[in-house]
């Protein structure tokens, strides 16, 4: 008897902490981002302007959300994938068409970034943040200039240099080399991939994630392939580095905000987006992040120093080999099975 | 009744967060991408190929080298912990302990400022005169990981074993004319088997499936099967080859274990600690 009464007790306790999260009507947007890829302050700045909150998570790579919006769980009202993972969130239909008339600020954005491949005319996505992969070098320590992916297979610079711990961005660094596409679907050209990155390896000091910039900081590594914005971050602090894109071409990214199917706040969301894509709050995040926007009220408001430099907004001349990675669908599995072999040589 | 009703909970509890889901990494390992009824030996079959093969061979090796080691370590440690002096001994335990408090991850950080190029390691070698060494980045930097997180799960079972252990049973191979090298071997070490088996396999077990050590130490370069498992799950999205090689590394540790186990009832019929 006293027992089925604790558990009418819990039951009870149970039923009104439930309820407890219901009563409060206040929206609570669930952003789901990069990490270090927005300014926190402005969370702040939109809850006063609209009353809604903003509950912020990161991840660290492109496949980890995916998993994590593909397998449940939570319901995310934003995401920032980038260009081949939206490509495919779309192919599996899990991302909410946007509704541009709730996004007026999205005239904002530069018609170059407007209507790529990967989302035809804006439908899912809208453009946040772009870049470049390319190659960061200390002058100190190195003293030719770096135009090529060359340099990474040249011994004089064994042990001094870092390669990235990505599956497809190394994999494209060697087709690059090669002269092919890095979308390429032939296993044959994937093979002379391979064959490149393994003779590689005895060269390379360390395959590297989130820690590039302190080994560059350090003199750790002399040099290593990385995103524009790190490249950003390190020499807007340090003279003694340069970035190079390479001549044979590289990798083109772009990172758009998106709402993931199963988001319960889709109105709120859009005027989430649309405070993004403002002028002042665009710069806020540029100031911060350190990557190129694409969002042309917010270039006017940025340093004019920054134009023109290759790790920010480069010549468009330099990015002629640029291609976007696309979404290779079950090819990904033979890439996986190459870097395998790479790693386990 | 009660003691029924009361082991309620950790049946629920046991069935929710350990049988589920080794049902469903079973099921995931017998099925293949987009027809998940289907039985299929497929991913079972594509370990078999030598690339794979040749990384479960790197990671067994390796582990078994930081067992070894750590037993080598861990047995005087413990011998040197159970024979201080009760007032002494509460303090080195803990300090053994501590250092098990702060992240993992941040323990392995720190060894990278201690090895890389102008680490602390490289600095005391400049004073001296020498010339600098890369240490970092090299097998021998992950198992100095690994023996240095994963030696306190040895030590802390075989001091366990050890300050618990009957003394008059030596004072009576004394008696009897041994001399200190035979008490140990017929009767110290004998006794102590249980906790070294359960140290053994503590270290073990999470040496074979380690990622991040190898990840940090090796700089990425080094794969061993729990970097085969994580590219599965968190890259690749093939979910189904991840819980086939799961289910490996799973039944290859359990027949260890229970070889190991027959071992330790052979060597010893009583005396507490078993892993089972």
């Amino acid at each position: 008897m006293k027992k089925k009464w604790l558990i009418g007790v819990l039951l009870m306790v149970l039923v009104m902490s439930v309820s407890g999260c219901k009563k409060d009507d206040q929206v609570v947007l669930n952003v789901y981002n990069w990490g270090d890829y927005i300014d926190e302050s402005i969370f702040d700045t939109f809850e006063e302007e609209t009353g809604i909150k903003v509950n912020y998570e990161t991840y660290a790579t492109n496949e980890e959300m995916y998993t994590k919006i593909k397998n449940g769980g939570s319901n995310y009202d934003i995401a920032i994938p980038s260009d081949y993972m939206i490509e495919k969130m779309i192919k599996e239909d899990m991302l909410e068409p946007l509704n541009m008339d709730s996004i007026p600020n999205f005239a904002n954005i530069d018609d170059q970034f407007k209507d790529l491949a990967f989302d035809p005319q804006n439908k899912y996505s809208i453009p946040y943040f772009w870049g470049t992969v390319g190659i960061i070098y200390n002058t100190d320590l190195i003293e030719e200039e770096i135009d090529s992916w060359d340099a990474l297979w040249n011994p004089k610079y064994a042990g001094m240099f870092t390669m990235v711990d990505s599956q497809r961005d190394s994999i494209m660094v060697a087709l690059k080399k090669l002269g092919y596409s890095m979308n390429t679907k032939s296993v044959a050209e994937l093979e002379e991939a391979k064959a490149l990155l393994i003779e590689q390896k005895p060269l390379v000091l360390a395959y590297v994630g989130d820690n590039v910039k302190d080994m560059l900081i350090s003199g750790e590594a002399a040099m290593a392939v990385v995103w524009s914005g790190e490249a950003s971050t390190v020499i807007q602090e340090y003279d003694n580095f340069k970035y190079a894109l390479p001549k044979e071409g590289s990798n083109k990214w772009f990172d758009n905000i998106v709402i993931p199917k199963g988001s319960e706040h889709v109105a709120e969301a859009h005027q989430f987006i649309d405070f993004l894509c403002r002028g002042d709050i665009g710069f806020l995040n540029a100031d911060y992040v350190g990557y190129a926007t694409c969002n042309t009220e917010t270039m006017e408001l940025l340093d004019p120093a920054l134009m023109g430099t290759t790790y920010a907004y480069p010549d468009k001349a330099l990015l002629e080999n640029f291609e976007v990675f696309l979404d290779p669908g079950d090819f990904i599995s033979e890439y996986d099975r190459v870097w395998t072999e790479i790693k386990a040589n | 009744m009660l003691k029924k009703l009361s082991s309620g909970p950790y049946w629920l509890w046991s069935f929710i967060f350990i049988v589920v889901p080794i049902m469903l990494i079973i099921a995931f390992s017998f099925s293949v991408p987009g027809e998940a009824f289907k039985f299929s030996l497929d991913n079972y079959k594509r370990f078999m190929e030598p690339v794979y093969l040749k990384v479960l061979a790197r990671s067994v090796k390796i582990a078994v080298e930081a067992t070894l080691i750590c037993l080598a370590v861990g047995y005087p440690m413990a011998m040197i912990l159970a024979r201080m002096h009760l007032k002494y001994r509460t303090i080195a335990v803990m300090l053994l302990v501590v250092p098990m408090w702060m992240n993992f991850l941040l323990r392995t950080y720190a060894w990278m400022t201690i090895l890389n190029k102008n680490g602390i390691l490289n600095h005391i070698l400049s004073f001296f005169g020498l010339p600098q060494m890369t240490f970092l980045y090299s097998e021998g930097a992950v198992l100095l990981g690994m023996v240095y997180n994963f030696l306190p799960f040895m030590v802390l079972p075989i001091y366990t074993v050890l300050t618990k252990m009957d003394n008059s049973l030596i004072e009576a191979a004394e008696d009897l004319g041994a001399n200190r090298r035979t008490v140990f071997r017929k009767v110290t070490f004998p006794l102590s088997l249980p906790g070294v088996l359960s140290g053994v396999s503590m270290v073990f077990m999470p040496a074979v499936s380690t990622f991040v050590i190898s990840d940090l130490l090796y700089g990425g370069q080094y794969m061993l099967v729990g970097n085969l498992i994580q590219q599965q799950f968190l890259v690749v999205n093939d979910w189904h080859f991840g819980s086939a090689i799961s289910m490996l590394l799973m039944v290859m540790i359990l027949i260890t274990m229970s070889i190991m186990n027959r071992l330790g009832q052979d060597g010893v019929e009583q005396g507490g600690g078993n892993i089972w």
